[in-house]
């Protein structure tokens, strides 16, 4: 996994409440057996006006004009902003990979749906929850600055604006520990692999039917 | 010191180890699996040179993309052919307690297999990397969805890295009205508190009128925890579980019956748990449901109007009405009940079961499809099911009637397969989801009951069952 440390990076607002996981990688691109290559199809639906299929060359597909990924100012954003419930719906890990392959390394919204948000962190792409009113802000903001962007550093836990407005954000210590450090959370657990066995022995001596 | 909860008791008796800011190892017991978010797994499995941890815990099954008629052409589209034969090869190279191969007599959807062949029961973990794994929180299990890399995380370590959650509480007490499916109590439930009422919560539901649901119902309510946005709905095991499970074939034999049975019923909330949120709905309250949106909270009873967004204050709520009346092609102020119907589909691991089949073909039986509904389809969660629904005439009723009876899988509840809407179609739909595109770019889904979606079949226009 990507480390992520600091970073000052171009926002992108998509300003949409329940933003499904369905919305973010349509159901065809599931079918491929890989991690990568979903970055050119994240949105599809709204990103392009003709139906995508897996393995098509983008470059050349008609783009919506009014989806706030095609616009000129947000090329290379690093930072999405969106509304309450970002990532619901299905638990396809293909959302994070998608978003994190298009080039966003942190998602700011009110809310997060629980699957998409622990499937987040295990692809380096940092979410964030902030109240409704700073995330309305950062909106407006946003909207009003071409060239906007956030400074955001996990260490201190912080998103700082353009003006120098700052706000924290909270994180487990074991998520931030695996973030810095890139870190392969598998290898981590197996560090325990003794207690594991051991736990494995006793809830089978106590429920034998479930090893059947 | 107050009492546990179903969720306390399910969660301390599986965790190996907790970290200092409460992040826990928790054992799995079950490792569900299907063919679209397993293949990276294995994939980084092997590239790391690991082994799976404990294989015999593993159930898996294609679904997704098998096709569900034309079983002797195989599968069609070399892309979805190539997911299920990755799944094959790596369940031959790993191991599993149960596989049922593509065109297997016992094939068909994970949350319809697992609990039917004895594979889900009280007390277990149960993951999947699926987030509708929440059904099997029926059985008295602690169940929930996983991504891909949690799918090798288990794989690899028979553990997941989970913080608790909060508990919620539930409550439908009372009888239900005739007419008024489990169905339709969740997506009442899922109207009352939003898809994002239940994040960062383990939903309990309790209450006379849950007891009284069988397991296909209850299923069913389990199953849409996760649109109210909790990643595992819990029912307390009773006797309806365990006769359920009775003689299904990985259910426990012999004394192992017995004291299976003896701990099974200790798995309760006690009297004095105290639960972070709770939620009450009188069971008389609920009627008939539609959604009418673009989202599963976009939910009213049959009788209701279609929302008119003028009406809504907050502005972030009118843009996401406005929005989805768009995408839906729908009117403000019209009748749920005025609308037309192209496509309708019962089957999805919401309501495949033998009980909505029978459901279904009891409201068609001896009536004929109308004239605008241009396909209906009776797709069975599985094998067994589709067998039992054979055996019991309701595929003639069915046929007779002008739907068409296919093969067991997910079909077109997500449309990865060759069943679909086209866009603008409108369906009438037993599935989980009325996300735009879910099923089938630019389609339309409303979200109903077996019975009332049947009788929308019949009519070709919405018609709350309870006139129908």
């Amino acid at each position: 996994m990507k480390a992520f440390t600091r970073l000052n990076g171009l926002v992108c607002p998509l300003d949409r409440t329940n933003v499904d996981t369905d919305a973010i990688i349509p159901k065809q691109f599931l079918k491929s057996i890989k991690r990568s290559g979903f970055g050119p199809f994240l949105f599809d639906e709204w990103r392009y006006t003709n139906y995508g299929e897996p393995g098509m060359d983008c470059t050349n597909r008609p783009k919506n004009p009014d989806f706030v990924l095609n616009q000129p100012r947000y090329q290379g954003a690093q930072v999405l902003i969106a509304r309450d419930n970002f990532g619901c719906g299905s638990s396809r890990e293909h959302a994070p990979w998608a978003i994190e392959d298009y080039g966003f390394r942190v998602i700011i919204a009110p809310s997060f749906a629980d699957i998409f948000f622990s499937n987040t962190y295990k692809n380096g792409l940092l979410p964030i929850v902030a109240s409704a009113e700073i995330v309305d802000r950062l909106f407006k903001e946003c909207a009003a600055s071409e060239g906007y962007k956030l400074d955001v550093d996990l260490e201190a836990q912080t998103v700082t604006t353009p003006s120098g407005f700052s706000f924290k954000f909270d994180i487990t210590p074991h998520r931030k520990h695996c973030m810095l450090n890139g870190l392969d959370e598998i290898g981590l657990t197996l560090v325990h692999a003794e207690e594991i066995k051991a736990f494995e022995a006793k809830h089978k001596a106590a429920q034998p039917w479930l090893f059947a | 010191m107050a009492g546990k909860t179903l969720y306390d008791k399910l969660w301390d008796s599986h965790v190996v180890r907790q970290e200092e800011d409460g992040t826990c190892l928790l054992y799995i017991d079950r490792h569900l699996m299907h063919e679209v978010t397993s293949p990276q797994a294995f994939e980084g499995l092997r590239l790391a040179g690991r082994k799976a941890w404990r294989s015999s815990s593993i159930v898996a099954v294609p679904d997704h993309n098998t096709p569900t008629n034309h079983w002797d052409r195989d599968i069609e589209d070399p892309i979805s052919k190539a997911q299920v034969d990755t799944l094959d090869a790596n369940i031959k190279e790993f191991g599993a307690l149960v596989y049922f191969p593509f065109k297997h007599a016992n094939q068909g959807i994970i949350h319809v297999i697992a609990p039917e062949n004895g594979a889900t029961l009280p007390g277990m973990t149960v993951v999947c990397g699926d987030s509708h794994t929440a059904t099997h929180g029926a059985f008295g299990a602690l169940a929930h969805g996983i991504g891909t890399s949690e799918v090798e995380h288990v794989l690899a370590t028979q553990t997941l890295v989970q913080k608790k959650s909060r508990a919620m509480l539930i409550k439908v007490e009372g009888q239900l009205g005739a007419g008024v499916t489990a169905k339709d109590v969740a997506l009442a439930i899922i109207g009352k508190i939003g898809t994002a009422g239940g994040t960062g919560y383990c939903i309990e539901f309790a209450g006379s009128a849950i007891r009284g649901l069988s397991m296909e119902g209850r299923m069913t309510v389990c199953n849409l925890a996760i649109e109210a946005g909790a990643r595992a709905g819990i029912i307390a095991a009773d006797d309806t579980t365990v006769a359920y499970l009775q003689g299904r074939t990985h259910a426990p034999k012999g004394a192992d019956w017995d004291k299976a049975v003896a701990y099974w019923k200790t798995l309760h909330s006690d009297a004095d748990a105290k639960f972070d949120a709770v939620v009450e709905i009188p069971a008389a309250s609920i009627e008939p449901q539609i959604t009418w949106g673009t989202s599963p909270e976009q939910v009213l009873a049959v009788g209701g109007t279609v929302p008119n967004p003028a009406k809504e204050a907050d502005p972030v709520k009118r843009a996401s009405i406005e929005r989805a009346l768009q995408y839906m092609g729908l009117q403000a102020d019209m009748k749920l009940t005025d609308i037309t119907i192209d496509k309708v589909f019962i089957g999805s691991c919401t309501n495949s079961r033998i009980e909505d089949m029978r459901a279904a073909a009891a409201v068609v039986k001896g009536k004929k499809v109308a004239a605008n509904v241009k396909l209906a389809l009776a797709v069975p969660g599985s094998g067994i099911v589709k067998r039992q629904a054979e055996a019991e005439g309701l595929d003639k009723i069915f046929i007779a009637a002008g739907f068409e009876w296919r093969e067991p899988g997910c079909s077109m509840c997500l449309a990865m397969n060759a069943d679909r809407l086209s866009a603008g179609e409108r369906c009438a739909s037993t599935s989980n989801r009325n996300f735009e595109g879910r099923q089938g770019p630019g389609g339309r889904t409303h979200l109903v009951s077996p019975a009332m979606a049947a009788a929308a079949a019949i009519a070709g226009h919405f018609v709350d069952i309870r006139q129908a």
